[in-house]
């Protein structure tokens, strides 16, 4: 079974473009900065839940940003997203930027979410050990900051571009506009008071964290699991920013056996 | 032509290995380690002494503009550089190119310095309204890239109405909320001083420059042949909006280093002109190239002409470039004997159909006397045979109505050149 592409133009007038494969409960997967991808562990997913990937708003078209000002607008813009599809308590697991949206979702609908999957989310500040400076950072040196081995094939993946000029172009204005997306909620210090927000979650929460995160150290899952009441915190070991894509089948066993409980 | 002495104001003595120590003149370079606020005194001292210099010569104008924490050029408050102008000069314009309004707030504060500005000199500001460096916006003052054009138009807006409607006024903005707009003073120009628009080849800048009727600077250290497609896409747009062809719609900033001879000149002035691409120049790329600092429409051009239009993408490959690519091959710069230069301008102005040229005439690490000795050979020996050029077709809507031309000076204190080189 191939994924769909759902598009709809929600009730502010807002698009919505959004993946979607499977059966069962739903789960939603909230991406990063680098754009929306069906990865490996999605298909997992999606032999037991129907999994939808959203693209966050603004990445195809900048001028929708202009009517998402915060996380307020952006939390609202998901939830009229979720109704517009038939969306009920859903599972959500945030990665990075998505993280950060999956948690203030999950503060401010507190009895609308089934269970909450946090991946090396951003959204909190630590003075001492602050999140790296990505946009400040020359491009040859992001693959070891977000990978424990910026060698390896999940970066090769991560970072592929294809080789056709006209596709490449294409791609290049996608990834940009996808971080500008990003970034405009988040420019230059990616800490809007999430923190004194966390303890309105009441979902039953997974912290799942690379062990050897460069960007958003390991450091941030302990604070997000003594802000969130209840929160289990699993470290992946030989992973960085992107557990589900450097060690894919202990990140898929991990979420399957809690999104299943 | 209109001919604007131009101080960028930068630091003179970066280390010779800079460029291999530090990653980039802008954000970045630590100031405790590269900026001696010592040196910078004599700096701040030469910098107005040369304006001032320029001024008694007879050039039309004179100016600077803003930028911050960087060792290009940190011109930080162009108000305060065009508050001693007003006071130090009779006849110039004061060129500020400008203030960076998405860094203002509230913007009102622009609307007032200007006026001030304008007041003093008895109306002889130039408002420049620059949307800013993604260096200094993003980086350096933490704007958020995606807003920093929707902060540039209302700002915009709210200076314009400040100028020009009856206060108090009431401004209910998005990013700016004012219960009572009512600046004071008003300014002596009316309706308002002249905008002045500047960029670094942002396509929406041009469609706002033709909309509203504002003169566009290209600012660029790139040069003629370089800046041909872009301007040529300025004018196509002025064309498409049903605008005349007046030059003074448009104005480039160009390096001019002048001579006795040819060969005097590069021995004078090329170790200066690459120490200015090598190290003043030498910005990161994330810092110059901002994820949503520019429109995708503007990216989407820029990548399919297979780069960005950046002004400050010009450091790599100038090792060691010769005074023959700079000033032949690539024509990035202006300069030899005042015949030569003459003959390189006037190619300038009909290439790219442009009315005021910004000369970018110090540069880094070029010391005082070196730098009057350029402005005086240009005053005496360049400026006759090209300041008239365009003006018996156009008028100069965009000068300052209380700005006179000069009278160019002969009579100038004469620079004794010390040994150089």
């Amino acid at each position: 079974m191939n994924t769909e592409t759902l598009e709809l133009t929600l009730p502010s007038g807002l698009t919505a473009n959004v993946l979607k494969k499977g059966h069962g409960a739903p789960v939603v997967f909230l991406h990063s900065h680098l754009g929306r991808a069906w990865d490996g562990v999605l298909d997992a997913l999606a032999e037991r839940f129907t999994v939808y990937a959203p693209r966050h708003p603004g990445s195809a078209n900048e001028a929708e940003l202009m009517q998402l000002d915060a996380f307020s607008d952006l939390v609202l813009y998901y939830d009229d997203l979720f109704k517009a599809f038939g969306i009920e308590q859903p599972a959500l697991i945030g990665h990075s930027f998505g993280g950060a949206v999956a948690a203030e979702y999950a503060a401010t609908f507190d009895a609308k979410v089934h269970k909450l999957v946090l991946i090396d989310s951003l959204g909190l500040w630590i003075d001492e050990t602050p999140v790296a400076d990505i946009n400040g950072m020359a491009d040859q040196k992001i693959p070891a900051l977000l990978l424990a081995d910026a060698s390896g094939s999940a970066a090769a993946d991560l970072f592929a571009m294809p080789s056709d000029p006209v596709a490449m172009a294409k791609a290049i204005v996608a990834r940009v506009s996808t971080r500008a997306a990003v970034s405009h909620f988040i420019w230059p210090i990616p800490d809007r008071d999430l923190r004194r927000r966390l303890y309105r979650i009441v979902a039953p929460t997974l912290v799942l964290w690379g062990r050897e995160d460069r960007y958003v150290p390991v450091v941030y899952a302990d604070e997000f699991v003594r802000g969130i009441a209840g929160a289990t915190k699993q470290v992946v070991d030989r992973a960085g920013h992107f557990p589900h894509l450097e060690q894919a089948a202990t990140t898929t066993r991990a979420l399957l056996e809690f999104l299943g409980r | 032509m209109k001919f604007i002495w131009f101080h960028m104001q930068g630091y003179r003595d970066l280390p010779k290995d800079f460029e291999d120590r530090y990653e980039s003149v802008w954000v970045t370079p630590p100031t405790d380690e590269l900026c001696d606020p010592q040196k910078v005194h004599q700096y701040l001292n030469w910098n107005l002494d040369e304006l001032d210099y320029a001024a008694s010569l007879g050039y039309d104008g004179v100016g600077t503009n803003e930028h911050h924490q960087n060792g290009y050029g940190f011109p930080v408050s162009p108000s305060q550089t065009g508050y001693y102008l007003a006071k130090s000069t009779k006849d110039q314009a004061i060129v500020i190119l400008g203030n960076t309004l998405p860094l203002y707030n509230p913007p009102i504060r622009v609307a007032e310095e200007i006026a001030y500005i304008d007041c003093l000199s008895g109306g002889r500001v130039v408002a420049g309204m620059p949307v800013g460096s993604p260096m200094d916006v993003a980086h350096c003052y933490g704007i958020t890239p995606t807003q920093t054009r929707p902060r540039y138009y209302e700002a915009h807006d709210l200076i314009k109405q400040a100028w020009t409607r009856e206060g108090p006024f009431h401004f209910n903005g998005k990013y700016t909320k004012l219960r009572n707009v009512n600046v004071w003073p008003k300014t002596i120009q009316k309706p308002h001083p002249p905008i002045w628009l500047a960029g670094g080849g942002s396509i929406e800048t041009w469609d706002f420059a033709a909309e509203q009727d504002y003169t566009y600077s290209y600012l660029s250290f790139g040069g003629r042949a370089a800046a041909k497609p872009l301007m040529d896409g300025f004018w196509e747009t002025i064309d498409k909006n049903g605008k005349d062809h007046n030059p003074y719609r448009a104005g480039f900033a160009q390096i001019v280093f002048v001579g006795e001879t040819d060969a005097e000149a590069e021995r004078l002035y090329l170790q200066h002109a690459r120490y200015f691409y090598k190290k003043s120049l030498h910005v990161a790329t994330q810092f110059a190239a901002v994820p949503g600092y520019v429109t995708q429409k503007t990216l989407n051009a820029a990548v399919k002409r297979g780069g960005g239009s950046n002004p400050f993408f010009s450091a790599a490959n100038m090792d060691n470039v010769s005074w023959k690519h700079l000033v032949d091959e690539s024509k990035k710069v202006i300069g030899g004997s005042p015949a030569t230069v003459v003959d390189q301008l006037k190619e300038l102005a009909s290439d790219l159909r442009v009315g005021h040229i910004i000369l970018l005439m110090q540069l880094g690490s070029m010391d005082h006397e070196l730098t009057k000795y350029n402005t005086r050979l240009f005053a005496e020996k360049v400026l006759p045979h090209v300041r008239d050029i365009w003006d018996d077709q156009w008028q100069d809507h965009w000068w300052p109505t209380g700005a006179r031309r000069p009278v160019l000076s002969a009579t100038a204190d004469r620079v004794q050149l010390r040994k150089l080189g």
